[in-house]
């Protein structure tokens, strides 16, 4: 049997993101358990593409970055949302659900 | 505010690059960390828990280089490491590095120095609206060569043809301007009232001519130019309607000309005064005097040929009502040239040949630079296919080619814009005189990034392509080749191009060897006279005391002429002095028609040229008395008409008789004629490349008018530039107002006539050399790689027992067969290319025997020293060294 696809949508990773770090700030390794818990593992998060979504998502402004001191003393980083972050959530979301909801009609029509 | 960041942190990621680092290893490990501590968390025992914890992020190292991969910076920092491996290329590999850059210099500088120079004056059209329109119309005397039109006939052509929106004649003026400063002396133009039409121009301030202006007696209104305007009078946008003092009148400014209009006619000229001719005159007024030049601004739709076969049809058909004389009977007809071309034509032959001349060093130039990155994109075969292997992606391999070929050509091209800049300022400091529009030449932007642009996509095409193609096919070949044997296909382009560069050079030489050959066998003519030791300036009378056509107006001015001249014959160290109312290679040019008596048709239309001097000039001069005697003091108002004319005139007119003591009319026919007293050797007028023209030497007083305007000579025994102040103080001393202008030792003059050959010459030389030395790298480049890519051969030769004479025989051999057949190319081509010049030479021919041989010798032997060297390298070759080599 084949195995399940496991991989994000393509293009979703940022609002999946930004949805997670619209409920409180996170590291990135908080960020991909959520993902995956939330989705019930039907995504799974690859960490280079999560890390490098951070850092272009921090550098359009979308999210802030923050370094903390860890009780053992390694430094980890913690995103959390800015008000353009919120923004650009609720535009994505809004479209997504436009072409998700579009998807699902067609589909239902075939049947 | 996003950009903001994207800019800051791109910015810190450059500067701290290991802080920037830190954070994204922290990361990760973080990240890494929390994985391991949630699988410890699920029961694994702590080796395991680390392990899933790898197998989950799948590559820390990985991880990390993708995060930190992301962001502009890194882009820069790609091209930074691209700039930085080019430098050390370019370190490690100074020789070709320097011949590279300094050759893109010099054939992009050269290139742009010589075309910004040549563009105005050839290529653009006039800087005056509808400037293709804009025609010049000269009468034509009987051997064919334009003369100046006189009044009477432009008064004929403006009533009588239709061809024309407007036309207008003009005449030299020469005002001096006095007031506050110091009397200065003003190069001005008397035109007739349509004068600025014709070009499409009108004056920024105050308003043009007008028919009201231009009348006979009209109001005494001048036009001044821009840079005269500033110069003089501060820009004062009030001077409309002021006046100026000129000579000892004044005149009203009622226009000032903008910045931008360009008298092409005469560049120097800085005011402008309505013409006002009488409409009624006789046959002996000035109105009929060859003197003035006609423009004229054809209608919207006529066509050149169509303007001139009007004009022609006038000039073949007089009419009653406009009376014409003999002079001015238009009976050869008339002359309409487009005023470009007037004014163009004769520089157009120099610059033309200089324009060829700096084309072929460019082509040397892209050769060079063609063949030296051939060269080194073939020994870098091995290094691309290295790196290939090795997964560098072939855009990358591109982006390096292109930085290292644009850093080439921005290097040479910064050094070509320096060469072009002095170059430019060179070309108008050697400009011969008369080159028109030397005020507009600039360094021509457009041209400079033309030639950037040609020789860069040269340097991509030929750098880049044969790498590329190495890096994608032969990754296996190309490293197993390492990076020293190339295959046979560049070296045969090599060779090509070497050929190529040699032919061209020896074009460029030829052409510059006849120019020297030229301008000496020119220097080396007998003038007619003893430039050495002359000084000469014009002086001229200017105020109301001389007025014109009045009896005390002429006797002020022989005074002035004669107590100047006794002035300057006291000085010491002058040893004889004169005034002459024309001076040898001077750009005077003054002749009338002579009319033999008992002969009044043999030499009707024939002119000669007139110089009315003082009796002391043939001793001034040193002009040698042939035959006769020479002009004395008792050739003197009211006594009978004397006149020498010169041996050639004298040879031709009586090839049996003796001419002393023959009469002749010259010039207006008051019926006085003059009788041939001598004969006297010839002179060069116009100059050294001239024949001899027929000339008649009479003194001032017995000539119909009296000059406004003499040219002095003085002879001395030491230096004559020297002379100046002095001769400048005597003058003076006798009436302080009276301008002296055009001061030039003899000498000057001389040289001065070939100075457009010469100017030609110079840079013949120096493109010459440059192409010399060009092609000479060029072999030198390829015999050298040529040799260090045969070194096993060579040791295998040197093993087996060829000596090392023969050995550099061989490569001797090599090197020579391809400048042989260079040289061979290029001579067949000087044969045709050398037409080009043909007009520039003199006294000898464009096919010279030991020009092309001496050519052929220099070459040789620079091609010969070229080859020695690596032949040299090749002969000494230690076979066993050799053989280990790969």
């Amino acid at each position: 049997m084949q195995e399940p696809n496991t991989d994000v949508i393509q293009g979703t990773l940022d609002m999946l993101i930004l949805k997670t770090l619209s409920l409180q700030p996170m590291h990135g390794y908080g960020i991909a358990r959520r993902i995956e818990q939330i989705s019930r593992d039907t995504f799974k998060v690859n960490p280079g593409s999560l890390l490098t979504a951070l850092q272009r998502l921090e550098r359009s402004g979308a999210l802030d970055a923050e370094w903390r001191q860890t009780e053992n003393s390694r430094r980890a980083k913690f995103y959390s949302l800015t008000r353009a972050g919120h923004k650009q959530l609720g535009v994505e979301t809004e479209d997504w659900t436009r072409r998700a909801s579009a998807v699902a009609r067609l589909l239902k029509t075939e049947g | 505010m996003s950009l903001l960041r994207q800019l800051t942190r791109g910015l810190q990621a450059l500067t701290n690059r290991a802080a920037t680092d830190r954070n994204v290893a922290d990361e990760v490990d973080d990240y890494l960390e929390n994985a391991r501590a949630a699988h410890l968390a699920r029961g694994l025992s702590p080796d395991e828990a680390l392990r899933a914890a790898r197998i989950e992020v799948g590559g820390v190292t990985n991880v990390r280089e993708q995060v930190r991969g992301y962001g502009w910076e890194n882009a820069v920092e790609t091209m930074l490491a691209d700039v930085r491996y080019a430098f050390r290329r370019f370190r490690g590999n100074p020789g070709v590095t320097i011949v590279t850059v300094f050759t893109l210099a010099i054939g992009i500088g050269a290139s742009t120095a010589i075309f910004s120079a040549v563009n105005p004056i050839l290529f653009e059209s006039l800087p005056y609206p509808g400037a293709k329109r804009i025609t010049m119309i000269s009468d034509m005397g009987a051997d064919g060569a334009p003369l100046d039109v006189t009044f009477g006939t432009y008064r004929e052509l403006l009533q009588r043809s239709h061809s024309f929106d407007a036309m207008a004649v003009v005449n030299t003026w020469q005002p001096t301007l006095v007031g506050r400063a110091d009397p200065d002396r003003l190069d001005g133009q008397r035109v007739s009232g349509d004068y600025f039409r014709v070009l499409g121009m009108s004056p920024m301030l105050g308003r043009n001519f007008t028919a009201a202006d231009d009348r006979a007696g009209g109001p005494r209104v001048v036009i001044l130019g821009n840079a005269l305007w500033h110069r003089r009078f501060s820009g004062d946008r009030d001077i409309i309607g002021h006046s100026v003092k000129l000579d000892d009148d004044d005149y009203v400014v009622i226009g000032v000309m903008p910045a931008t209009f360009e008298n092409v006619l005469a560049p120097s000229v800085q005011i402008w005064a309505p013409l006002q001719y009488s409409t009624v005159f006789g046959p002996d007024s000035r109105e009929w005097g060859h003197h003035l030049r006609m423009i004229g601004r054809m209608r919207a739709g006529v066509g050149l040929t169509q303007a001139r076969d009007e004009l022609s049809a006038i000039a073949r058909t007089p009419r009653s009502d406009f009376p014409r004389v003999p002079w001015a009977s238009l009976k050869s007809g008339l002359l309409v040239h487009s005023l470009q071309d007037d004014v163009t034509s004769g520089v157009r032959p120099v610059l033309l040949a200089v324009l060829g001349a700096v084309i072929l060093v460019l082509l040397i130039a892209c050769a060079n630079v063609t063949n030296l990155l051939l060269a080194s994109s073939a020994r870098r075969r091995g290094e691309f296919a290295m790196r290939s292997a090795l997964g560098a992606r072939r855009t990358r391999l591109t982006q390096q080619l292109l930085t290292e070929s644009l850093l080439l050509a921005i290097v040479g091209g910064a050094l070509g814009m320096i060469v072009a800049e002095l170059g430019v300022r060179a070309l108008v400091a050697l400009s011969p005189t008369g080159l028109p529009r030397v005020g507009v030449i600039r360094l021509d932007a457009a041209v400079f990034a033309f030639g950037l642009v040609v020789t860069t996509l040269v340097g991509l095409s030929v750098g880049v392509i044969p790498a590329l193609r190495a890096s994608r096919e032969e990754l296996n070949l190309g490293m197993q080749q390492a990076s020293q044997r190339t295959t046979g296909g560049h070296q045969a382009t090599r060779k090509a191009l070497v050929v190529t560069e040699v032919a061209l050079a020896v074009v460029l030489l030829i052409g510059a060897g006849l120019l020297l050959r030229s301008v000496r066998t020119l220097l080396a003519v007998n003038v007619g006279f003893d430039p050495s030791h002359v000084l000469t300036m014009q002086v001229q009378e200017s105020g109301h005391r001389f007025q014109q056509d009045s009896a005390a107006g002429d006797s002020a001015r022989y005074e002035f002429f004669a107590e100047a001249l006794g002035a300057v014959q006291q000085i010491p160290g002058v040893t004889a002095a004169a005034f002459t109312s024309q001076l040898p290679l001077s750009g005077d040019f003054d002749g009338y028609s002579v009319q033999f008596e008992n002969d009044p048709n043999a030499n009707a239309t024939g002119s000669a040229l007139r110089y009315a001097v003082t009796p002391s000039y043939f001793a001034t001069m040193r002009i040698p008395l042939l035959h006769g005697r020479l002009l004395g003091a008792e050739d003197r108002a009211g006594a009978p008409r004397a006149a020498l004319i010169n041996e050639s005139f004298a040879k031709r007119e009586f090839p049996h008789e003796d001419p002393i003591g023959k009469r002749l009319g010259f010039g207006p026919s008051d019926g006085r004629l003059y009788t041939i007293v001598g004969v006297v050797g010839d002179v060069k007028q116009s100059s050294l490349a001239d024949g001899e023209t027929d000339a008649i030497y009479l003194t001032p007083t017995q000539w119909h008018w009296v000059d406004n305007r003499m040219s002095l000579v003085v002879r001395t025994n030491g230096n004559a530039a020297a002379l100046v102040p002095m001769v400048r103080n005597a003058i003076h001393s006798v009436d302080r107002n009276q301008p002296i202008v055009r001061v030039a030792t003899m000498d000057d003059l001389v040289g001065r006539s070939v100075a457009d050959r010469r100017f030609a010459l110079i840079l013949f030389e120096a493109f010459g050399m440059v192409a010399l030395v060009l092609a000479a790298v060029g072999i030198y480049g390829v015999l050298s790689s040529s040799v260090t890519e045969k070194v096993r051969e060579i040791g295998i030769r040197a093993a087996l027992g060829a000596s090392p004479e023969s050995i550099l025989t061989l490569v001797l051999g090599q090197g020579m067969r391809l400048t042989a057949l260079g040289l061979a190319i290029g001579l067949a081509a000087s044969v045709a290319a050398t037409r080009a010049i043909v007009s520039m030479l003199f006294g000898v021919s464009r096919l010279d025997a030991t020009t092309y041989l001496a050519v052929v010798v220099t070459l040789g032997a620079v091609a010969m020293i070229a080859c020695g060297v690596p032949a040299w390298r090749a002969a000494r070759l230690d076979p066993n060294r050799a053989l280990r080599a790969e």
